[in-house]
């Protein structure tokens, strides 16, 4: 017994050093998941059985006038992708008049968030498309606000997603206002992004817009992340405590949207997508 | 070993198989932190009562399940629980022994043990300390043992686990 459970601690450290620094426990842990599938499934079947009653059961009318408040968000949303379109061409055709390239439109999926819990000391979630729908590791995860986080597991029939809110996370963004680049760190609370190394005469207020700045190369540049919900500028300190909260409703957020890009910047010194333990894109956290 | 004929596999399974699904049941956000560590005390029963077929392999596989389930690093569960299967393994004839409080007592101490290697492992990650509250899971884990112990001690006598 004493063999054996000397054997087992030094195993489970390996696996640990391993898991942490390299990644070739991908496999393991993606065969292994899916063995353990069935375990997901049968917890997440309350919640999608209770899903296809309703959907099965509701009446006529409710149905009606769900379909006419869809109609109607659907004129508005049609309405506004109209101006859209017209920016988007202008865009591209400003960009081609600069020379700079850049890729508008990207191909889209939209998974539903399987109802299981994981480490409750962990930003994490889990979805219901995996790589057999073509999902990667390291590919950006939005709801229909914002950016959520990204892929770090995969199966062939779910993944694993780690939130922009999670320690492990960092983000590169830039202030929408003026282009203020920074980098959003996850503090562990579901609600607030942390701002580190901002200079305290830097020009970053209380309700800037804070969006996806492309570097990096994981997300696609444009997309909205968070608001600034404070900035403390203390004389004797170097840097400003900025805070932001994420516009994603991370916490009760159902389906997300899984993106793939069309023009990764991959000449950057990004890491490339087999390394699904860096999510600090370009940067590593200090 | 030969001895004894083997039986009862299948309720041993289930009962871990039910473990694993309530660790991951979706629990409303106020009542996560009262979950209690169902594979540890499913395993301390086990060992205890059947430590010739449940010990440290079994202990090392269900944490590498737990681990691969919710999603934490691969080994960080199956090291704490590997120790706790051994610990039981050690003194599971004295425990035998014991009276219920007395053994719920001592399921504390192992459910304690367990956190205290996570919040290790958790700093040695760099992962923030997390708050007051991961204690009261092994709170509840002793409050609910005898309840535990007592239903799968009848489970065990009636389909005769060896």
């Amino acid at each position: 017994m004493t063999t054996r459970v000397v054997f087992a601690v030094v195993v489970s450290v390996a696996l640990m050093v391993m898991d942490q620094r390299q990644h070739h426990l991908e496999a393991v842990r993606s065969t292994l998941s899916v063995v353990l599938y069935p375990l997901n499934f049968i917890v997440n079947l309350p919640q999608s059985s209770s899903r296809w009653l309703s959907e099965t059961f509701s009446t006529r009318k409710q149905l009606h006038e769900q379909n006419r408040s869809l109609r109607k968000e659907n004129l508005l949303l049609q309405a506004r992708q109209q101006k859209l379109v017209s920016l988007e061409t202008e865009n591209q055709r400003l960009r081609d008049l600069l020379d700079s390239s850049f890729k508008i439109g990207e191909r889209v999926l939209i998974a539903e968030l399987v109802a299981v819990d994981l480490d409750p000391f962990r930003q994490q979630v889990l979805i219901n498309k995996g790589s057999r729908s073509g999902i990667y590791n390291g590919q950006p995860v939005l709801d229909a606000n914002a950016v959520m986080g990204q892929v770090i597991h995969t199966n062939p029939f779910t993944a694993t997603v780690l939130l922009i809110t999670d320690v492990r996370h960092a983000l590169p963004v830039q202030v929408n206002r003026n282009g203020l680049r920074s980098i959003a760190l996850g503090t562990g609370r579901i609600n607030e992004l942390e701002l580190p190394n901002l200079p305290n005469n830097s020009d970053i207020q209380v309700g800037d817009l804070l969006v996806t700045s492309g570097l990096g190369g994981r997300f696609p540049t444009g997309y909205p992340v968070a608001q600034v919900i404070s900035v403390i500028r203390e004389p004797g300190q170097p840097f400003a405590t900025v805070k932001a909260r994420p516009k994603a409703y991370l916490e009760r957020a159902r389906e997300a949207l899984l993106v793939w890009t069309l023009s990764p910047i991959k000449n950057l010194g990004a890491d490339d997508d087999d390394t699904p333990e860096a999510p600090a894109s370009a940067t590593s956290k200090p | 070993m030969t001895l004894t004929p083997r039986r009862g596999g299948g309720i041993i399974l289930a009962s871990f198989l039910l473990a694993l699904l309530l660790t991951i049941l979706p629990l409303p956000e106020w009542a996560r932190i009262y979950r209690p560590q169902w594979y540890t005390l499913v395993l301390i029963y086990w060992t205890t009562a059947t430590p010739q077929r449940v010990g440290v392999g079994i202990g090392w596989l269900t944490g590498i399940i737990i681990d691969v389930l919710t999603g934490t690093l691969l080994g960080q569960h199956a090291l704490a629980l590997s120790l706790i299967a051994y610990i039981t393994h050690k003194m599971h004839q004295r425990l035998r022994l014991f009276p219920i409080w007395q053994q719920s007592l001592v399921v504390l101490v192992l459910l304690l043990i367990e956190r205290v290697l996570q919040l290790w492992i958790m700093g040695a990650l760099g992962q923030p300390v997390p708050t007051l509250s991961f204690w009261i899971s092994p709170l509840v884990g002793m409050l609910l043992w005898p309840w535990i112990y007592i239903i799968l001690r009848d489970l065990r006598r009636k389909f005769q686990v060896r």
